[in-house]
């Protein structure tokens, strides 16, 4: 099983209200990669509205209903998904609405200023790790991360795969000379099929975890997505050309 | 520059949200609460419009708009001033009439203004039907637009205070009730600036907002409840002087938006605008030195509306401008009509396209088109979205309606209950100014709000103990090209090398659409805090002020909402004892259960009461009496915790949780953080 302690991932760290590495409570650093899981006893956090005990992760104090501050967690637990690269956009999208439902600052319009307070800071980590979890190269890093892979600043290992380095170049050079809409099509439905390939391609490594291939398909799958913003502009340059 | 200050006590704790509540009752998560008679104030949904507005009101879900005295659904949103300072406007259509008779004390589209700066309108001189105040206090940089109306110098918040208190009256004649709380709806495109503008507005007309919901949000959530629609819906809201489109998911009672975009200066206004360019040029002709009056302008743009109108049903006409001693005859037919507007219509089908590819689509993935906006009732506008999404528009609800009934419909929602939700975004990407005035995106268009982001910047020279930190929204790259929302000065970073130091600078915005950045310096483990609402040329002192001289609610407002806030934090309290009893009131000998209940009793009747300082003692008080007991529930949960599961039966987020005392820190952050 992943390793579930609260590591700072980008997602989480890039999100706000102080959930940074230094507001970490301190038995929660991230233990080494790999690491069996410990075995813990559960942990009983204190209500802030009546004060009694609330099992950690419950959204609503189980006594007095009062909704509970928001903490550092992994976009899968968020969402309350298992971890993992393959992830169906119903599941995804039937998980967030029942956070929202719950959870959305329209339904504390009427109650305490902290609530409102938690339930906005609540709905923002839920709305980041949707977005996280929707992007298919955050989703990834994420993986990779949470296995203690370290992933570069920008996102993504350099371009350190030779073959990838020709073939976008290549790809690059081919839609540069590209004189129609029609050519700059059919160079889109190559680069379509290559990103579903490497998306599958993704998915087995991961349920493998095979991470360096991850690692590698990953930066694949980064440059594809990437590649698709310049068939746009290509597209539209074609277009708008008389 | 600003070093920003910290603003007065009594205006943060005045102004904190933009909710306020009478409701005491707390109820399960998603339960709808029951309203007791009378025990509440309605609250009722605004479309404020450029040209037209309207209130509606919801009972069970279904909205009903608010007519006036005379029968009419609409409100003109003009604003007409009379001699008497300390008179209040003439709104509606009345002020429309006076229009004519006396343009230099009526105003009219004021929404265009709202959240802009004096000079951000120099690019619009001459397309205002109105008089901006030059010279003015306000002129100085980043100050609010100031119009001269009869010896009055208004801001735009003003005039749109009075639009918004006629609305509010028309409401509490019509209901025969106070009516204190409204959701009104802004353009989806509105910037942070406008937003800000617009709720200031209705706090001014004595009205608090309970959400701000954007235009077409608030359209598809009538529509689709009305229709039971579900797949992907595109709106397209062509108002008198905004534009937006917004492509949403519908399904089993959830409205989330996909993408938004649109244009806060495009309407038909512009429509009008061009057919009366076309007639003065028609009427000047032959004669280029005769100089427009101000009265010829507007009764050419009232001749123009006029023909606009006809010109959707008719396919040509006649109209005629008689003033100042010459009369002129103009002839219009559709297609000349159509050209002149057709470069208006094509900017929004442009940014039709724009969202949709933002949204991941293709206009044949939308399963319908919703029009709202008395614009979408020409015929050139029609055909043109038919054209881009190859399917007829729906237009089966009054386009001029559809927008009050949902902030209706989304005001009961959150007051009294509902199964629907709205998930919204943010329709421009909100960034910070590095090195070389380039804009470094933190938050991008089309994110779901709410939203909180940090970044970490550091310094770029060696002891370098203060950094500017300047926000602003827009999707271009250089800082110059985007609206400028807000700029504050960070101090106290401990001199050390160039790039040492760690500032995380947090944005949040609410479920409003609104923002707060915060900025911390965490190097030397000595925190620093600054946050920092926008403000546009409305001082809060100013505001306090304006709040002051309003006549209605010169006391009241601001105690009145202290004391709401304090009652809820009390009955909260009360709740939170009583669950905690009925649930481990055995871990209570009796004398110390006495002595709680009597504390219990003191708050109760400081909730009563009207004394907000007493409820927080009594809060205060219930809070050191019970100490002992939560302490007491606090073991035996803890106990209980470690006997009764077993290693094997522990979720995975038992496993990972923080402890508490961490956890409640970062909630009291978020809590300072608004």
């Amino acid at each position: 099983m992943m390793d579930k302690a609260a590591k700072k991932l980008p997602s989480e760290t890039s999100n706000g209200n102080g959930a940074t590495n230094a507001m970490l409570p301190s038995d929660t650093v991230p233990s080494q990669p790999g690491a069996v899981e410990p075995m813990m006893p559960a942990r009983v956090n204190a209500c802030w509205s009546c004060r009694g005990p609330v099992m950690a992760g419950d959204l609503f104090c189980s006594t007095c209903e009062a909704v509970q501050p928001s903490r550092p967690l992994d976009p899968f637990a968020r969402l309350d998904l298992e971890p993992g690269f393959e992830i169906p956009s119903e599941e995804l999208d039937r998980h967030y609405f029942d956070l929202q439902r719950k959870l959305h600052p329209d339904r504390f319009a009427t109650k305490t200023s902290r609530e409102r307070a938690i339930s906005i800071a609540l709905t923002a980590d839920i709305n980041t790790a949707y977005e996280t979890l929707q992007d298919p190269v955050k989703r990834a890093i994420t993986l990779l991360e949470m296995q203690g892979m370290t992933i570069h600043a920008d996102g993504c290992n350099t371009m350190s795969d030779p073959v990838l380095l020709m073939e976008a170049m290549e790809q690059r050079e081919a839609l540069a000379e590209a004189k129609s809409l029609d050519a700059v099509e059919g160079i889109a439905t190559v680069a379509g099929g290559e990103k579903a390939n490497c998306l599958a391609e993704l998915a087995d490594a991961f349920g493998k975890n095979d991470l360096s291939t991850a690692d590698r398909l990953t930066t694949r799958l980064k440059y594809l997505i990437k590649f698709e913003d310049e068939l746009r502009t290509a597209r539209a340059r074609h277009s708008q050309a008389p | 520059m600003l070093v920003i200050p910290k603003p007065p006590e009594i205006l943060t704790e005045t102004f904190p949200e933009t909710v306020m509540t009478t409701l005491l009752q707390i109820h399960e998560p998603g339960e709808t609460p029951a309203l007791h008679e009378g025990e509440h104030d309605l609250a009722v949904g605004i479309d404020l419009g450029t040209t037209n507005s309207a209130v509606a009101i919801s009972h069970d879900g279904r909205p009903e708009i608010l007519p006036g005295e005379d029968g009419s659904f609409l409100v003109p949103s003009v604003a007409a001033y009379s001699e008497d300072t300390k008179a209040l406007p003439l709104v509606g259509e009345l002020a429309r009439r006076a229009l004519l008779e006396e343009p230099e004390s009526v105003v009219s589209s004021i929404k265009r203004l709202m959240g802009r700066k004096a000079e951000d309108i120099k690019s619009l001189a001459g397309t205002l039907p109105f008089e901006p105040a030059v010279g003015q206090d306000g002129d100085e940089e980043g100050g609010m637009v100031r119009l001269k109306v009869r010896g009055r110098t208004l801001t735009p918040v003003e005039i749109s205070a009075d639009i918004l208190r006629a609305l509010k009256m028309r409401a509490e004649t019509t209901l025969d009730h106070a009516v204190d709380r409204a959701v009104v709806t802004v353009p989806a495109y509105f910037d942070d600036a406008a937003r800000t503008a617009t709720r200031d507005a209705a706090r001014l007309a004595g009205l608090e907002v309970l959400r701000l919901v954007n235009e077409p949000t608030a359209a598809a959530l009538a529509y689709g409840l009305d229709k039971n629609a579900e797949g992907v819906f595109a709106v397209y809201d062509l108002g008198g002087g905004t534009f937006d489109v917004s492509l949403l998911r519908m399904e089993k009672g959830i409205f989330q938006v996909l993408a938004t975009g649109g244009d806060a200066a495009l309407g038909g206004d512009d429509f009008d605008h061009a057919i009366a360019e076309y007639f003065l040029a028609q009427r000047t002709e032959g004669n280029s030195s005769h100089a427009l009056t101000r009265t010829e302008v507007k009764t050419a743009l009232m001749s123009a509306r006029l023909a606009k109108e006809c010109l959707s049903s008719a396919q040509d006409g006649e109209w005629v401008i008689d003033t100042d001693g010459a009369t002129t005859h103009h002839r219009l037919d559709r297609e000349t009509y159509e050209s002149l507007i057709v470069s208006f219509v094509e900017r929004t089908t442009d940014i039709c396209r724009h969202v949709i590819e933002d949204a991941g689509l293709a206009p044949e993935d939308v399963s319908g088109v919703v029009l709202v906006g008395g614009s979408t009732r020409v015929p050139l506008v029609r055909a043109r979205v038919a054209e881009l999404f190859g399917r007829e528009p729906l237009a089966d609800i009054d386009p001029d309606a559809v927008v009050a009934l949902g902030a209706a419909i989304q005001a009961e929602a959150l007051t009294i209950g509902s199964d629907s939700l709205l998930l919204d975004v943010t329709p421009l990407s909100l960034g910070i100014e590095t090195m070389g005035k380039i804009t470094e995106k933190v938050i991008s268009r089309n994110t779901p709000i709410p939203v909180s982001k940090t970044q970490e910047f550091t310094t770029y020279q060696d002891g370098q103990t203060a950094m500017i930190i300047h926000v602003v929204q827009g999707e271009r790259e250089m800082v110059s090209q985007n609206r400028s929302l807000a700029r504050f000065e960070l101090h106290g970073i401990p001199p050390m090398t160039a790039g040492a130091a760690r500032v995380l600078v947090t944005f949040i915005i609410d479920a409003d659409g609104l923002l707060t950045v915060s900025a911390r310096e965490q190097t030397t483990g000595l925190e620093q805090h600054v946050e920092v609402k926008p403000s546009y040329g409305i001082r809060e002192e100013d505001m306090a002020r304006m709040l002051r001289e309003s006549m209605e609610h010169a006391k009241s407002d601001m105690s009145e909402r202290l004391l709401a806030e304090a009652q809820v934090d009390g009955e909260r309290m009360l709740v939170a004892l009583g669950a905690a009893f009925s649930a481990d009131g055995d871990l209570c000998a009796e004398a110390e259960r006495d002595h709680i209940n009597r504390v219990v009793t003191h708050l109760r009747d400081a909730i009563a009461g009207a004394d907000r300082d007493t409820i927080y003692a009594r809060i205060a008080e219930l809070d050191k009496v019970s100490c002992a007991f939560a302490e007491r529930r606090m073991d035996r949960g803890i106990r209980k915790a470690l006997e009764g599961k077993q290693v094997s039966e522990l979720t995975e987020d038992d496993l990972s949780s923080g402890a508490g005392a961490g956890e409640d820190k970062k909630g009291d952050d978020i809590a300072t953080a608004r």
